[in-house]
């Protein structure tokens, strides 16, 4: 997400007076929190601004009104008419990429290829570019689509998220040499690439539909948009790292800038753009899945239709469909990167005669295997889906008797962590009056995290007033701070443990990959039976979401502790707890702070999806505003209040960090969001 | 796919090694796929683009109609899952031809029919389906507290409803956002001691519902009929004071029970006046809140197919449906 920016690790000097300064961070802002506690009893319940779920407001109606005039106007409006142009070019692409392998063509019975021609062809190009690892990998993925019955659903799904991935890096390669040849321009991008990754992927549905329409078009165009920030920061990163000295020596042979591109920065970047591109696909296949809401085919259809009727063994099967495609794409790019990166330091083409024959030989399969496709229905026609009706009814079973086992202790944990944590907090942040929350939240900014943040952070809630949504803003708020808590409790507990343990480490790491992609619509039936509708259940969404990163982070930071230290301290007799608190933590704090901050965004943007199980504010909104017209400047409004916060945490998060000296290794270490919204 | 030939079949062993026998055996592998013309009907039905919209009844009416024109017309059928607000902005675009069920959007009407809108949108008649919107419990509570079923007794019990969301008062579960709702006013005018907390979704309200029963916990929120829920756990009406014409205008002023709703057809003009043969069994189709309920517990309670439900439902009231396609 945001903190994929190569930000500027700057701010050393400042952190140097700080420390010097009499007053230590934690103590001002122990001493600010303790006055807000004063004027909340003081006050509370004035101007906190509350709005009811059906009321809205004269700002909202305003909003609502861009979007009329747009409707009223859309034959003539020259945007909508260039939208509606390219909405029917993403049509036209997407059917004929259909009927090339998912949905029947007019006048045939099956797509043009058959699963056994998809899957052979699918092997071929992952040897192609990452190897044969992967390309077993790939076919015994496919293999598993049509195995849990979700062949054309998964098909559908590739292809817009392809389709969408080359439309991004055709936008996102031009859009990255700009960036890194010109400072003017990065400053000029950088706040707009911010906002796109900010934003939680449900909220680029509403206004997009307007321009777009139902179907894969809508989710085509959000699908670009919300990912195309990575591969033009990481591409950008890439392109400016190439070293002096190679484009200076290159340069002295007289070469043009055209060819200086393309001969040396390109080719010399190509591994790290492979990663932005890495990135890109995973959020790419993410928003291609909410955007089964606007009917876009895919796998989100059948998880969202399994929901409606309770069926969580089939809203699982699909998920799991999604977490297999998702481990492909990611796996596949990954190997490339890393054969790219290789083949450029052996230098030269790289492909041995070995090579070239097993490729030919392919080819030859990959065209039998298309020929009796298109030949033999059950060839054509994925037939055998019996692992996953068992697969469905077992998870159906499965979630019954571990709900209705667990969920009085569940319902206990829920209240007790409400009672304690989850209504304190927000009592404190939603009843006090809007500007001492308002206040005390800048103060706090401003102590923990400097002056540039601070400014950021008025500004921020300056733009939640304004939408008149401010008492939504703040209940969404505290949950994502509470969710975050959670995070980073289950980061640092396991994080640790993992880092400690390999074995540990070993059989964690493919679940939480798992748990990072599962589109959250899967868990939510489960979470409401052992969490009761409500906030809870929201947050339970947000850390199952937002834990794997933050707990990869701590693992990873925890990880690279130097040995010789360990080994230091183990020889000063150190314990096991000595060990991971004076020792490892401590040193791994630039990654735990990275992990609070990525912890913080991803819960955030589960805010929407909290709207869907009872959490009610911002959430709550945004989903009224695409339900019902007559809300929908509200949610318009409530998706800006969301991005507002996003803005607002990730930079008080980020220059916290900076402040204190921590490198944050920007580039290798986090990941676009998941299946996630 | 009853057109399909598989003359022999060769094994998967084989294909793997098959580069090198493959031109031996595409010698007498012979032709391709069939390709099939669409069934019966005779080209007179073109494509028929239903709406969707995310409920399981909706889902339900909108593939039987599907089914039909697609096995005994011989249209090609879309189905468009997505919400009521996008359905009917998908009418000016051609993108949905029909909306099955409609509970009542005067203000998607204002925008999209003839008159004060684009014109855009139609209405095609009555679907059968009377829609009973109200507030419910789930059935053990009706049957252990008969006197909870009446609006004025509730406040006695709202402690019971409390939960961690309500803040100390009892909890009302509001609706999905999609859905006709005034709760928030009944709740202030009645001075009931509630707290509307919306569940957001209709599968979080359902899940609550099932949760409630199971548990024999309190649970009071909105709900309605014709819903497959009805057909497992038949969740027990609560009275509000009668409905009056007028007594939910302005919406903040509501103090009274919902009205029953006749639930419509709307479609789009358009499509409407294209002649298609579809257009004639869309207008005809009609049918009850039982039959609704029946193909929905199909589809949610039995894990079927929403086209099997609706094939198997076709199967046993083959005269309904001739009856739709008799013009």
């Amino acid at each position: 997400m945001t903190a994929i920016a190569p930000a500027e690790v700057g701010g050393r000097e400042d952190s140097a007076i700080d420390r010097a300064r009499a007053t230590p961070r934690w103590l001002q802002a122990t001493v600010i929190v303790a006055l807000w506690v004063v004027a909340y009893q003081l006050w509370k319940g004035i101007d906190t601004l509350p709005l009811d779920g059906l009321s809205k407001t004269g700002v909202h109606d305003s909003l609502s009104g861009w979007r009329d005039d747009l409707i009223a106007n859309r034959d003539t409006n020259v945007l909508m008419q260039t939208t509606g142009w390219l909405a029917e070019q993403f049509s036209a692409m997407t059917t004929w990429l259909q009927e090339l392998i998912s949905t029947p063509p007019p006048g045939r019975p099956v797509p043009q290829i058959g699963w056994l021609g998809v899957v052979a062809l699918a092997g071929w190009v992952g040897y192609l570019m990452a190897g044969w690892r992967i390309a077993l990998l790939a076919v015994a993925s496919f293999l598993s689509f049509g195995l849990l019955g979700y062949w054309e659903d998964t098909m559908d799904t590739l292809l817009l998220t392809l389709l969408a991935v080359v439309i991004c890096v055709l936008i996102g390669l031009p859009l990255a040499v700009l960036m890194a040849r010109s400072k003017a321009v990065t400053a000029a991008l950088n706040p707009v690439l911010d906002v796109l990754q900010t934003s939680p992927s449900f909220n680029y549905l509403v206004p997009l539909f307007l321009f777009f329409g139902l179907g894969a078009p809508c989710g085509v165009a959000a699908s670009v948009l919300y990912a195309t920030a990575p591969v033009v920061r990481i591409s950008a990163h890439a392109i400016r790292s190439v070293s002096g000295t190679t484009v200076e020596a290159t340069d002295s042979m007289g070469q043009t800038s055209w060819q200086r591109l393309r001969k040396v920065e390109l080719p010399m970047a190509k591994s790290t753009i492979i990663v932005g591109i890495n990135q890109t696909m995973m959020a790419a296949l993410s928003m291609v899945i909410i955007a089964a809401f606007v009917d876009a085919p895919g796998l989100g259809g059948p998880v969202l239709q399994a929901l409606a009727a309770q069926q969580i063994g089939d809203a699982f099967v699909a998920g799991l469909c999604i977490v297999i495609l998702a481990i492909l794409l990611d796996r596949a790019t990954t190997a490339a990167s890393v054969r790219s990166e290789n083949l450029a330091r052996k230098g030269g083409t790289g492909r041995s005669t070995q090579d070239w024959v097993a490729l030919a030989v392919g080819a030859v399969v990959v065209a039998v295997c298309v020929y009796y496709s298109r030949l033999y229905s059950y060839l054509a026609e994925f037939e055998w889906t019996t692992p996953g009706d068992r697969l469905s009814d077992w998870v159906q079973d499965f979630t019954g008797w571990f709900t209705s086992t667990f969920d009085t202790v569940t319902t206990g944990a829920k209240d007790a962590i409400t009672a304690a944590v989850l209504n304190p907090m927000q009592s404190l942040l939603a009843e006090s009056p809007w500007y001492v929350s308002g206040a005390a939240i800048s103060l706090l900014a401003l102590a923990i995290a400097g002056l540039r943040a601070f400014v950021i952070t008025v500004a921020c809630l300056a733009g939640i007033y304004w939408l008149d949504l401010w008492h939504d803003a703040m209940i969404t708020l505290n949950m994502t701070l509470v969710g975050a808590l959670l995070v980073m409790v289950l980061a640092l507990v396991i994080g640790v443990w993992m880092a400690r343990s390999p074995r540990v480490d070993l059989v964690l790491r493919p679940i939480l990959d798992a748990a990072q992609v599962m589109p959250p619509f899967v868990y939510l039936i489960p979470a409401i039976f052992l969490f009761e509708v409500g906030r809870f259940s929201a947050i339970i969404a947000g850390v199952i979401y937002a834990a794997p990163i933050a707990i990869k982070l701590v693992a990873d930071g925890v990880q690279r502790v130097s040995t010789a230290t360990v080994e230091a301290a183990e020889s000063t007799g150190a314990t096991s707890w000595q060990m991971i608190t004076k020792v490892q933590l401590p040193m791994a704090r630039g990654s735990i702070v990275l992990a609070a901050n990525q912890g913080l965004l991803y819960v955030l943007s589960m805010a929407v999806i909290g709207g869907l199980v009872g959490a009610g504010a911002l959430g709550y909104d945004s989903v009224l505003g695409f339900s019902q017209a007559e809300f929908y400047g509200k949610g318009l409004a409530a998706a800006g209040a969301i991005v507002l916060l996003g803005i607002m945490v990730d930079r008080i998060a980020r220059q916290a960090a900076e402040r204190s000296g921590e490198e944050t290794n920007i580039l290798t270490k986090t990941r676009g969001p998941g299946a996630g919204v | 796919m009853q057109g399909l030939r598989t003359r022999r079949r060769i094994g998967l062993a084989g294909v793997a090694s098959a580069a090198t026998c493959a031109l031996l055996l595409s010698a007498c592998g012979g032709g391709d796929i069939e390709s099939t013309d669409d069934a019966a009907g005779g080209g007179e039905c073109d494509e028929l683009n239903l709406a969707v919209n995310p409920w399981v009844g909706m889902e339900a009416s909108s593939y039987v109609v599907g089914q039909v024109a697609e096995t005994q017309l011989g249209c090609t059928v879309n189905y468009r899952e997505t919400k009521e607000e996008l359905s009917w902005a998908g009418f000016g675009s051609g993108e949905v031809d029909v909306v099955i069920e409609d509970w009542g959007h005067p203000d998607l009407e204002k925008q999209y029919f003839e008159g004060s809108g684009d014109g855009s949108a139609m209405e095609l008649g009555p679907n059968g389906n009377e829609g009973i919107i109200g507030w419910y419990v789930p059935p053990w509570l009706a049957e252990e507290y008969p006197d909870i079923t009446n609006w004025e007794n509730l406040n006695d019990y709202a402690d019971e409803f409390a939960t961690s969301e309500s803040g100390g008062q009892g909890q009302f579960l509001g609706a999905d956002p999609s859905y006709v709702q005034f709760d928030e006013a009944i709740v202030d005018n009645l001075d009931l001691d509630f707290k509307v907390v919306f569940s957001g979704s209709e599968a979080a309200s359902i899940a609550a519902f099932q949760k409630a029963e199971e548990n024999e916990e309190f649970l009071i929120g909105y709900f309605y009929e014709p819903q497959w829920l009805f057909a497992q756990t038949p969740l027990a009406r609560v009275e509000l004071p009668e409905y009056e014409e007028g007594c939910q205008e302005p919406a903040s002023a509501a103090d009274c029970d919902y009205p029953v709703t006749t639930l419509k057809k709307i479609v789009g003009t358009e499509w409407a006046d294209s002649g298609d043969a579809s257009v004639a069994l869309v207008e005809n189709f009609e049918w009850t809140n039982e039959d609704q309920n029946a193909v929905g517990a199909m589809i949610a309670e039995d894990g079927m197919s929403p086209e099997d439900a609706a094939d198997a439902w076709i199967e046993e009231n083959q005269d309904a449906v001739d009856s739709w396609l008799a013009s």
